[in-house]
Parts: C-alpha cells; sequence; structure tokens
C-alpha cells in the first residue's frame, strides 16, 4: 500500500516523494490517536487517510506546484517537508513508540492448512490485494484514470483536450498520500507508530518500487511480496545485516537493469 | 587579476591571524566550519559542476573517518599509515559505488547514492563487532605532523586551514581547467556532449572519485577534530546537511560551500541551544531556499558584488 | 571508392510499430545527400540510429567503410562524423565562443586536463573565434547564447559542427523555424561548405534542399519510396503522390 502510493506519485507524476514515509508515518500517529480515543480501528483508518490524503493535496498545490519545473527541486523539497514532519510528530506526540493494537477479533491466530497463521496479517494481505485491483482498475477502467494517464504523457495536449491536469495531479498526490495513510494505520498493528518510522518506510517504498519498475502498477505489486519475504527471512536469519539485505536487490537491479522488472521506462 | 590574488591572500591573512583574537571555543567552531566546508566543496563537484544530485555523500566521510578510527583502534597504527589508507580504501569504494549509481541517472542515481549510503549507515549501526554500533569508537588522538601537538586548538585550526586551502585550490584548479568546462558541459547538454565525442559516463564517473577522495579528506579532519565517530555521521540527515551547505550556498560556484557551510555550522551551533528541533529548521530551511533562493546565496553576493564594484569578466 | 555513408536494411519498431523498414542508403563521399519525406515519415529516426541515439533492431551502418552500430555515440565524433540538432541543445549561458570551445575539445586529447586553468587568452579560444568567423558571428563571440537570435543560434550550431572538422556532416532541419532573411544567410553557409565534407541533411525548406541536394532520398511510413539522382526524384510520379496524396 505505501510502495503503491509512491509508484503512483513517482511513475505518473516523475516526483520522487520523499515525505512518503512521513506520510506513512503521519498516518499511523493520526490512527493511533484515533484509537486512544476509543473508536475502532476501521473509523481510524478512515480518519487517517483523510489527514494524510489532505496533507498530501496540500503540499502538491503549494510547495510543489510552484517547482513545476524543477524536479530536483521537488525531491530537495520533499526531503526537507520529510524532516520537519518528523520533528513535528516528534512534538506533537512525544519520543515514545505507540502501540495500535488490532481490533479484538482478528487478534487469534488462524488455523488454515494445517497451519497456524497470524489472522491480522493475512487480512492486511487481503486488503492490499483489494487495494491493488482498485487502483489497477481506477488507472485502467475509468475516465479519471484515463484522464490521468494522458496528463502524463502529454500535459500540453491534455490541457488543450479540457483536462484540468493541475487539479489532477493535486488529485493523485493525494491519493498516494492517501494509500500512505492507510498502509500506515493498516500497518500500525504490525510495527506501532514511532519516531523513525518514516525513515524506516520510506527506503522500502523506494526500493519496491525501482524493483518493480517505474510505471508499472504490477511490478510494483510483485515486487512488495518480493522485498517483503526477503525481509522477513532477512530478519531471521540474519538479523544484524537484515537492513543492509534489503537494499541488494534494488542495487542489482538497477544496475543491471534500469528499468526494473517491470518497468516501461528508466526512472 | 593581481587584484583577486592580493585579496585572497588579505583574507587568508585574517584567517591566520584569527584563533589570537578568540577564545577556544570560536576556534574549535572555526574549525568546524573547515571540515564542513572542504565536505560540501567535495559533493558540489558533483552536484554543482556535475549536476549530479547525491544523497549519499556522508558515505564517504564517514568510510575515511572510521577507517582511521578502527585502524588506529585495533592495530595501533600510527596516523600516517591510518591516514593513507583510510583515503586510499575510501576512494576506492567510491571508484566501486560510483559504477555502481552511475548506472542510471537523474532520480534513480539519487536513489542509488541514497540507497548505498543506508547499507553502509546500516552496516555502521549493526555491524556492531566492527564498528562498535550505536556506542561509537571514541579514545582516539590527534596526529603530530612534523612533532606540532595538534591537541592544542591553534593548531589544529592552522592544521585545518592548511589541508582546507590546499583542497579548496585543488578543487578550484579542476573547475577551471578543460576537464572541467566538459563537467559542466555534461551537466549543461548531456546528448550534444556525447554527439561531441565526449564519454559521458567517464567523465562523471572520474568525478564521482574524485569528489569520494575530497570527502574522505573532509572525513579524516572530522574524525580528528572530535576524536570521536558515530554512524549517525553516515545518516540522510547528514548528507542532507551537506546538500544543504552546497545548495544554499550556491550550487556550482566555488564560493557557495564555503558560504554555504558557515550558515548552515553557525546555525546549528547557535540555534541547537535554542530549538530541540534542529531536524525541522534544516527542513524548513531547506524547503525555503528550493523555492525561494534555488541559486543559492554566491549568485546573490556576486549580483551586489557588481552592482558595488562593476564590472564583470567575459 | 569507400562509401562515405553506408545504411544497409535497417530496422526498427517500437512496440509493434515500424518506423525504419528495410531502409538502404549510399552515400559517396563529398555527396549532398538530401532526405525528404512527409512528418512522421521517420527521417529523424534514421538519423538517430546513424547517429547512434537510437539502437536499430537489424541492419548496418557504416561510416566510411567502418561498422558503427556497436559503438557508442561518442566514439562515433572521433571517426569524423558530427550533426547538429533540429531543436537547438546549445549551451545556453555559455559564450558563443566557450560552446566552440566545447566542441573543439570534444576530439582533442586536452579535455582530460584536470590541471591547468582554460581561459580565455587559451588558443583554443583564438580558433573557436575563426569558427564563428566562418559563419559570420566573429563580433559575438562572447556574448552569451541566450543573448543572441534564433538564427544566430543555427549558426552557432553549424559553427559547432564545422568546428570538428567532420568528414560527413549530418544536418537535421538547419533551416526550421527561420525567417526568409535567416533562411538565405544559413542556406549559403551549407553550401558553401567545402567538397571535403559529405553532407546529409534532413530538411522541409524545398527551394533550398532542392537547390542543395545532388540526391534525395524520399522516406514515408519508415520505408524507402524514392532513392536516385535529384531531377529523378523531382519527377518521380511516387514522390508527387506521397506529397500530394496526403
Amino acid at each position: 500500500m505505501l510502495s503503491s502510493g509512491f509508484a503512483l506519485i513517482f511513475g505518473l507524476m516523475r516526483i520522487a516523494n520523499l515525505t512518503h514515509g512521513s506520510l506513512f508515518m503521519i498516518g499511523a500517529y493520526v490512527a493511533a490517536s484515533v484509537l486512544r480515543g476509543g473508536y475502532s480501528l476501521v473509523f481510524a483508518a478512515f480518519v487517517a487517510m483523510a489527514v494524510v490524503g489532505l496533507l498530501g493535496a496540500i503540499i502538491e498545490r503549494f510547495i510543489l506546484r510552484s517547482l513545476s519545473n524543477n524536479s530536483q527541486g521537488q525531491v530537495l523539497a520533499t526531503l526537507g517537508l520529510s524532516f520537519i514532519a518528523a520533528d513535528a510528530c516528534l512534538m506533537i506526540w512525544g519520543g515514545d513508540p505507540i502501540p495500535i493494537n488490532a481490533p479484538e477479533m482478528l487478534r487469534a491466530p488462524m488455523e488454515m492448512f494445517g497451519f497456524m497463521f497470524p489472522t491480522y496479517r493475512l487480512v492486511v494481505l487481503l486488503i492490499s490485494m483489494i487495494c491493488a485491483v482498485l487502483l489497477y482498475l481506477l488507472m485502467e477502467r475509468t475516465r479519471l484514470g484515463a484522464m490521468i494517464r494522458a496528463g502524463v504523457d502529454d500535459m500540453q495536449m491534455a490541457r488543450a483536450v479540457g483536462i484540468p491536469a493541475s487539479r489532477l495531479f493535486t488529485i493523485v498526490f493525494s491519493l498516494g498520500a492517501l494509500m500512505a495513510g492507510l498502509g500506515g494505520t493498516v500497518g500500525g498493528p504490525m510495527l506501532n507508530a514511532y519516531p523513525g518510522l518514516d525513515a524506516d518506510m520510506l527506503p522500502l517504498a523506494l526500493i519496491v518500487v525501482i524493483l518493480g519498475g517505474v510505471g508499472s502498477l504490477v511490478g510494483t505489486f510483485v515486487a512488495s511480496f518480493i522485498i517483503g519475504f526477503i525481509y522477513t527471512f532477512g530478519i531471521a536469519l540474519v538479523p544484524d545485516l537484515a537492513y543492509v539485505i534489503l537494499f541488494l536487490p534494488m542495487v542489482f537491479v538497477i544496475a543491471f537493469r534500469p528499468s526494473g522488472l517491470f518497468g516501461t521506462m528508466r526512472a | 587579476m593581481m587584484k583577486k590574488y592580493v585579496l585572497y591572500l588579505l583574507l587568508v591573512a585574517i584567517l591566520i591571524i584569527l584563533p589570537l583574537f578568540f577564545g577556544e571555543y570560536y576556534v574549535n567552531l572555526g574549525s568546524q566550519i573547515m571540515v564542513a566546508v572542504v565536505f560540501a566543496a567535495s559533493l558540489n563537484l558533483l552536484v554543482g559542476y556535475g549536476g549530479l544530485t547525491s544523497l549519499g555523500h556522508a558515505t564517504y566521510l564517514g568510510l575515511s573517518a572510521y577507517t582511521s578510527a578502527w585502524l588506529f583502534q585495533n592495530f595501533g597504527m600510527t596516523h600516517d599509515y591510518t591516514a593513507l589508507i583510510a583515503l586510499v580504501f575510501t576512494t576506492f569504494v567510491g571508484a566501486i559505488f560510483g559504477w555502481i549509481s552511475l548506472r542510471a541517472s537523474g532520480l534513480s542515481f539519487l536513489m542509488l547514492t541514497l540507497a548505498l549510503s543506508q547499507i553502509i549507515w546500516g552496516i555502521g549501526y549493526r555491524w556492531v563487532g566492527l564498528t562498535n554500533g550505536d556506542n561509537g569508537i571514541a579514545g582516539l588522538t590527534r596526529p603530530t605532523p612534523f612533532g606540532i601537538n595538534l591537541e592544542n586548538s591553534n593548531n589544529f585550526y592552522w592544521f585545518c586551514l592548511i589541508i582546507t586551502i590546499a583542497s579548496l585550490f585543488f578543487i578550484a584548479r579542476i573547475v577551471n581547467s578543460p576537464f572541467g568546462s566538459t563537467l559542466k558541459g555534461t551537466r549543461d547538454q548531456e546528448k550534444r556532449m556525447s554527439a561531441l565525442g565526449y564519454n559521458v559516463w567517464m567523465i562523471r564517473w572520474v568525478t564521482f572519485v574524485m569528489a569520494s577522495f575530497f570527502g574522505a579528506v573532509s572525513g579524516l579532519m572530522y574524525i580528528y577534530l572530535n576524536k570521536y565517530i558515530h554512524p549517525s555521521v553516515i545518516s540522510i540527515t547528514s548528507s542532507a546537511e551537506a546538500l544543504l551547505c552546497v545548495i544554499a550556498g550556491g550550487a556550482g560556484t566555488l564560493a557557495g560551500p564555503i558560504l554555504g557551510s558557515i550558515l548552515i555550522v553557525l546555525l546549528k551551533n547557535y540555534v541547537s541551544g535554542f530549538v530541540e528541533r534542529w531536524n525541522m529548521l534544516l527542513g524548513i530551511i531547506f524547503v525555503f531556499i528550493v523555492i525561494f533562493m534555488p541559486a543559492g546565496m554566491a549568485p546573490g553576493f556576486t549580483q551586489l558584488k557588481n552592482r558595488l564594484f562593476g564590472g564583470k569578466k567575459p | 571508392m569507400t562509401l562515405a555513408l553506408e545504411v544497409k536494411d535497417l530496422k526498427k519498431s517500437f512496440g509493434g510499430i515500424a518506423v525504419t523498414q528495410n531502409v538502404s542508403l549510399k552515400v559517396n563521399p563529398g555527396e549532398r545527400r538530401l532526405i525528404i519525406g512527409p512528418n512522421g515519415a521517420g527521417k529523424t529516426t534514421l538519423f538517430a540510429q546513424i547517429t547512434g541515439d537510437l539502437k536499430p533492431d537489424s541492419g548496418s551502418v557504416s561510416i566510411f567503410g567502418n561498422e558503427v552500430i556497436k559503438k557508442p555515440v561518442h566514439a562515433r565524433a572521433h571517426m569524423g562524423m558530427s550533426r547538429t540538432y533540429q531543436i537547438i541543445t546549445l549551451f545556453k549561458q555559455d559564450t558563443l565562443a566557450h560552446n566552440v570551445v566545447l566542441s573543439l575539445l570534444g576530439i582533442h586529447q586536452r579535455k582530460k586536463n584536470i590541471f591547468n586553468s582554460l581561459t580565455t587568452e587559451d588558443e583554443l579560444y583564438d580558433h573557436a573565434i575563426e569558427f564563428l568567423d566562418s559563419v559570420g558571428l566573429k563580433q559575438q563571440a562572447f556574448r552569451k547564447v541566450s543573448e543572441i537570435s534564433y538564427g544566430e543560434q543555427r549558426r552557432v550550431e553549424i559553427a559547432l559542427a564545422l568546428a570538428q572538422k567532420p568528414k560527413l556532416l549530418l544536418l537535421d532541419e538547419p533551416l526550421a523555424g527561420l525567417s526568409q532573411d535567416e533562411r538565405v544567410v544559413v542556406a549559403d553557409l551549407i553550401n558553401n561548405i567545402s567538397k571535403e565534407v559529405t553532407i546529409v541533411m534532413i530538411e522541409h525548406d524545398m527551394e533550398m534542399a532542392l537547390a542543395f541536394a545532388e540526391k534525395i532520398l524520399v522516406l514515408q511510413y519508415g520505408k524507402v519510396i524514392v532513392d536516385g539522382d535529384r531531377d529523378a526524384v523531382v519527377n518521380d510520379p511516387k514522390t508527387q503522390e506521397v506529397y500530394l496524396g496526403h
């Protein structure tokens, strides 16, 4: 979910949104606060998505818009924003990790095919698949998706045929941010909300998108599974260097196949 | 032409006598600034003159510092050897990382430099056996070139000054050489340069190696100054600070990294007294500069100078 | 006699669309070859495959007898090939002289020098000014490219190409976007280039192009429709169909 949001923004708008990790983290924190108020996780998810999506819209509208032809500037601006966000979270929520609990009914492990699976994670899997499908349908089958794709291919032409490109970009960015917020909430019970969550998550998003290939949502999806596997096994086998192991596939892939596994273009 | 040299000499003379008028705190601050200047200048080669934005430059400062520290700690080597090995090793890693990173360009290049830097950072933190992890390596000493004791702040300041001036001198030579012109050419019109017969990849790779060398130099300065090293030196924040120094000061100018480093180091030292959220301030400055002053301070000052003193070289 | 440029059976497709279909071309040394065709005919794509910016799917390209497909773009400049671009790709923030100097350095060992200063007193700048003189821009030598007119920029493009003393010169729509007066100036320039240089040109300005051309290649949808001497091609019914039946 995190990565698809990033892929959306990067692949379509060519903006490497380094704030993405922060948005994820903000989503997690917001959700945590909502939960503390005694609401359900589902409600928290919606709130988180709304807040983060809105933040995304604001960022795009005001900051990224003014840097529209300066892709380096955009990257740096989002980098700066991520620092601001990180410290802001520290200020608002303090330095201790905040636990986020999975809903009651999903806590007990489920038995499937003779193995015990943590139920919650299965649910997360399900949600991410639904999201992937929804996103795919959005992009490929709806008018909005078509407009977005047109806008990215050729902004001038798109404007000429009446597509509100700028507004579209804001929408895309919000959508991407929204996904990050959702990811933050849903991932909450597994990761908790803590300072540094953004720094941990962002590289993952980067790796997944680069590995999967820019411009391909399918690639992102596949890649996130691959990375997920490597991460989990890596932590189990070589805990000290798990972090490092994560980056190696990305480095190799870029080095030898710069468009990624499924990519349609070089980043 | 002569006027320019006289100006430089005057500046250097002032810098030399500065420690005699200020207390130890300020002298050390001066040394700190100089480390940042060399670090930023090395990054400027890549970013400003080469047009290759890297978010992983802290790797080279860190690697060089750690190598020096590690060799000293575990083998008791004297500093002439640790320095040599640190420089050679770090530049070697720079050559390899440069090769990998330059398989891509633009954004992918940025992400590769970030990724590689994170790998080293991860190793620095987690491979506790090698690097002592979060505790860092302490108990180091400063070298004693020609028997001069560098524990004395003033002596160390002058030591840094010599290295800084030498580094800036060489970097200036590179920038003003034919190679420097071709480097700037690849930054401005990559395809055109290829068509004109330049091996753009090679030009960039050589620049990367040079940048990592000077980054290594700053790493040695860093560890001698602080006598302590911690993995946070290799973090994204560290690389981002260097980037900010370059951009705020003015990428692609010789004065840029100097101005930028002075600004950032001073800010860091004074502001962190009042404000706990240095990161946030860093972020705000970043966004501000990128949006409102993308060319940095140096061009602004040049314009001012031209208006005051008139005249411009063709 | 070795052909200056020989293209054999070049093929290139982009995802199912064939942009170059079995294109073959032979250009003799000193020849003035024109490539024409309606928009989308694949002219610039063909150029790109000759210069190395695009890799063909199959076929071969030889410059003075040397097969170049496997060679990187920058190697071809060293083989005597120069080109100009349809869109201006000059170094806008640099002076005209500096632009030409970069061209001169491209095939010069000195470009590897990382130590000695390159100032405007350098002899390279003197050479650069000579080339600028040959395109009538000596007075502007130290102005920035961004400060001169579009027509003058086009002439700088040509100066850049000529500075490398090429044996094969590829001109991509050198008259594009120029006013009538500017066209005359640039056309004159091109027509006065020494016969030691083989020129292959893409151009839409028929008046100038036909005056210039010795042989013409007509492309449409990536295929060669007509290829031969100028008069023969102009009078060929197929040529007229390509342009009128559109």
